[in-house]
């Protein structure tokens, strides 16, 4: 039953942490290249610009609440899973709605890379 | 990409580990938070190591969103996956702590993904780029590609 609560809670946490991702991916590509913006209309034309961006408050938002779910479930769960299975899952999770609902171009490239990476942070935070 | 791209994405590594780190250390020092005692957080916040740590992670957010502006998720996290070997040779060499064959093997797996991931372009192009990009802009943004 604890392995279920601990497995319901880390699926939460990278739930969240997939959907802030995507949507803060989404407002920036919106808002535009930074560098080019802040050389055309200055640092506060690059504020403005972020700030009239719903999806951007949407995107913090969400954010915030997956950090807050991963201090929840690890103060329910094992310490030594939820943390590398959370942030080793999230890594797959984003490849998987990047390419769904941003339409990156998820390469076989990007695969090995967010595989490895994945396994990599499983390992060294396990 | 270019130099000022490369620091952006140091930027997002470096912040996001020692903003993290910082955070653990300070709130280890604060004691531990339990929900019936939520004021315990709020005072964590005048632990200087919890504050600074704050400051840092404001810092990766701002990196993160700008490193978001020019290049794709996907491409922007396994980039900056690099922090975690950071905080592991720090845990190694600045803190002498013992680091496992284990631990040497995920080092290598990061660094590996990392390094497959920095071959390949940073942003994928759209036809569309939709109403928000003028024409210079859609211009612009192809030109990041026509960089590397």
């Amino acid at each position: 039953m604890r392995q279920l609560y601990t497995w319901s809670g880390i699926l939460v946490v990278v739930f969240f942490s997939v959907v802030g991702d995507v949507l803060m991916s989404r407002a920036m590509k919106q808002v535009g290249d930074v560098h080019q913006l802040w050389r055309r209309s200055g640092v506060w034309g690059v504020v403005g610009r972020i700030l009239s961006n719903p999806t951007f408050f949407m995107g913090v938002t969400v954010m915030a609440v997956a950090f807050f779910s991963l201090l929840f479930a690890l103060s329910w769960g094992d310490v030594s899973l939820v943390a590398p299975a959370a942030a080793s899952l999230t890594f797959i999770g984003n490849a998987f709605a990047a390419k769904i609902f941003l339409h990156e171009k998820v390469d076989r490239r990007r695969w090995i890379a967010a595989v490895l990476v994945a396994a990599g942070v499983a390992l060294l935070a396990g | 990409m270019t130099f000022r791209k490369h620091l952006v994405l140091a930027g997002v590594t470096v912040f996001a580990a020692a903003g993290d780190s910082m955070l653990s250390h300070g709130m280890k020092q604060a004691g531990s938070v339990s929900i019936h005692h939520l004021e315990t957080a709020v005072l964590a916040v005048l632990n200087p190591w919890v504050a600074f740590g704050i400051l840092l992670l404001l810092a990766f957010l701002a990196s993160y969103m700008n490193a978001l502006s020019w290049a794709d998720l996907t491409y922007v996290l396994p980039a900056t996956s690099l922090g975690y070997v950071l905080l592991a040779l720090v845990a190694k060499f600045a803190l002498h702590e013992q680091v496992s064959p284990l631990r040497w093997m995920g080092i290598a797996l990061i660094s590996g993904g990392v390094g497959f991931v920095a071959g390949g372009p940073a942003l994928t192009h759209h036809h569309d780029t939709g109403p928000e990009l003028s024409e210079e802009e859609s211009c612009n943004a192809s030109a990041i590609g026509v960089e590397r």
